[in-house]
């Protein structure tokens, strides 16, 4: 009986048993316990919110250590942190006090705008953004076990979110309808490795957990988004962002279990009491935008 | 034979491929009305915490004890065994109370201690390839209950009459035995009806 750690399998099942759930940005040990009392099924670390970062500005790193290390003996859900896209060195500090999974983000300021961090040197899992097949299949080929919508960030816009997880979808769809010798071609197209995009024939998914992100501020986003095909939500500033964090993240959690039953949407999504004011996508240069961050 | 996957949140669709794959009818469940309708119901792999709050806010725990109670077995995998046992050392968190044992979450650590293992179980004439994440063992188990497997952690696969439960995640694979091993456990419950 020998044991194997750090496996891919392992890496994908810890994405496949957070399906079905609610992500939460947390900045504090006291938001990460609201939002695990709150039914989320994992915290994301950090220092600070989208929706602030966009606001403030300047260089957005890794959060402290000591902050997911507090996070991570407060709450029993998996711990998630931000690294910056390339940054493989802030990757080996977080994966060496045991947080469980890193999302090589676009939120934070990238720190290699050409290479992203090999994920395969790594026993603890990754989960990077994507707007369409391609992008999410070059992540995956470089060792990601799960995928999110890149969306845009600090918005509490849902539209970029719509239009990634939509795109994905009919590139999915569009390969199904191809002959196996068109494949190399695709491939060459999309930039990615043509036994990924013969896996995404055969499956007629994403081989790894894929969830939205990025814009989802209400419980109604996302029932819209798990009804668009999303295995999961992140909430990013949309929770600590409103009025009443505590029942919006409640809410939330529900809806997106419920996404398909109106009638408890509804229920949920009474007396919320204000959310964050968004963004208008229109009103952002892209220099402004942070999807364009890391292809 | 119809199986139901509760699907509040977790490896769903995993169970379902598994369980199409044995042979038996399945489908994901998360109403009283639809838990109502299955022969047999299994509590994927998930967090605990999160499953247990939806389950108790849309009165589903109520359900599930009644079909218990009248014979229809369960079968919980890592946070579904959570859920199974009478108590979570440490955690005040309310629990089915379906299986005698008391649960020790995350017994093994944090994901990086997250692996696979070739696992010795009563009555399988081979080792069964199991994948654990994160996951919960059983401590202090009352006579009634069977260990099926046990490593040094504690219980890893457990039976209480028609109540099973595993730390590990056979559907994360492709050996069907552990399934096969249920669906007998509920032909056995209908043949009895």
């Amino acid at each position: 009986m020998e044991e194997v750690y750090g496996t891919i399998k392992v890496k994908k099942g810890l994405a496949e048993m957070l399906k079905g759930g609610v992500i939460m940005d947390v900045t504090s040990v006291e938001q990460a316990k609201i939002a695990e009392e709150a039914g989320a099924v994992a915290v994301m670390a950090l220092e600070r919110i989208p929706a602030d970062i966009r606001k403030e500005g300047g260089v957005a790193r890794m959060a402290d250590p000591k902050l997911a290390k507090d996070i991570m003996n407060a709450v029993s859900i998996p711990v998630m942190a931000k690294v910056r896209i390339g940054h493989f060195a802030e990757a080996q500090i977080l994966e060496s006090i045991g947080v469980d999974f890193i999302d090589e983000s676009e939120v934070l300021t990238p720190a290699d705008e050409v290479h992203h961090i090999n994920k395969w040197d790594f026993k603890i899992p990754f989960v990077c953004g994507a707007r369409d097949l391609g992008e999410a299949l070059r992540r995956i080929s470089e060792g990601a076990a799960m995928i999110r919508t890149k969306g845009e960030p600090g918005t509490g816009n849902i539209v970029e979110a719509v239009r990634h997880i939509r795109v994905v979808t009919d590139e999915i769809r569009k390969i199904q309808t191809m002959s196996d010798d068109e494949l190399f071609t695709e491939a060459k197209e999309l930039r990615a490795p043509v036994e990924l995009v013969r896996e995404i024939k055969a499956l007629g998914r994403l081989p790894v957990v894929n969830f939205a992100a990025g814009g989802i501020a209400t419980p109604a986003d996302a029932s819209l988004m798990m009804q668009l095909g999303a295995d999961g939500v992140f909430v990013g500033s949309g929770i600590f962002k409103s009025a009443n964090p505590k029942r919006r993240a409640e809410a939330i959690v529900a809806a997106t279990t419920y996404f398909d039953k109106p009638e408890i949407v509804a229920k949920v999504s009474e007396n919320l009491g204000e959310e964050m004011a968004g963004i208008d996508i229109k009103d952002l240069t892209d220099k402004d935008k942070m999807q364009v961050r890391g292809e | 034979m119809k199986i139901g996957v509760l699907a509040i949140q977790g490896a769903v669709s995993e169970h379902i491929n598994m369980l199409k794959r044995a042979g038996a009818e399945a489908l994901a469940v998360k109403t009283v009305e639809s838990i109502n309708s299955v022969d047999g119901l299994i509590l994927p792999g998930g967090e605990s915490t999160t499953i247990g709050r939806l389950i108790r806010l849309y009165k589903i725990d109520a359900v599930i004890k009644e079909r218990a109670a009248k014979g229809m077995p369960i079968y919980g995998t890592c946070a579904g065994m959570i859920l199974l046992s009478k108590h979570i050392n440490g955690f005040g968190q309310p629990t089915l109370e379906l299986i005698d044992t008391a649960i020790t979450r995350n017994a093994f650590g944090r994901q990086v201690d997250s692996m696979e293992v070739d696992l010795t179980i009563k009555d399988f004439d081979t080792p069964f390839h199991a994948t654990f994440i994160r996951a919960p063992v059983a401590k202090d188990p009352g006579k009634d209950v069977e260990i099926l497997s046990e490593l040094s952690e504690g219980a890893v696969f457990v039976k209480q009459g028609n109540i099973l439960a595993s730390s590990f995640h056979p559907e994360l694979g492709n050996d069907l035995r552990i399934h096969k091993y249920f669906l007998d456990m509920v032909k056995s419950f209908l043949d009895k009806q």
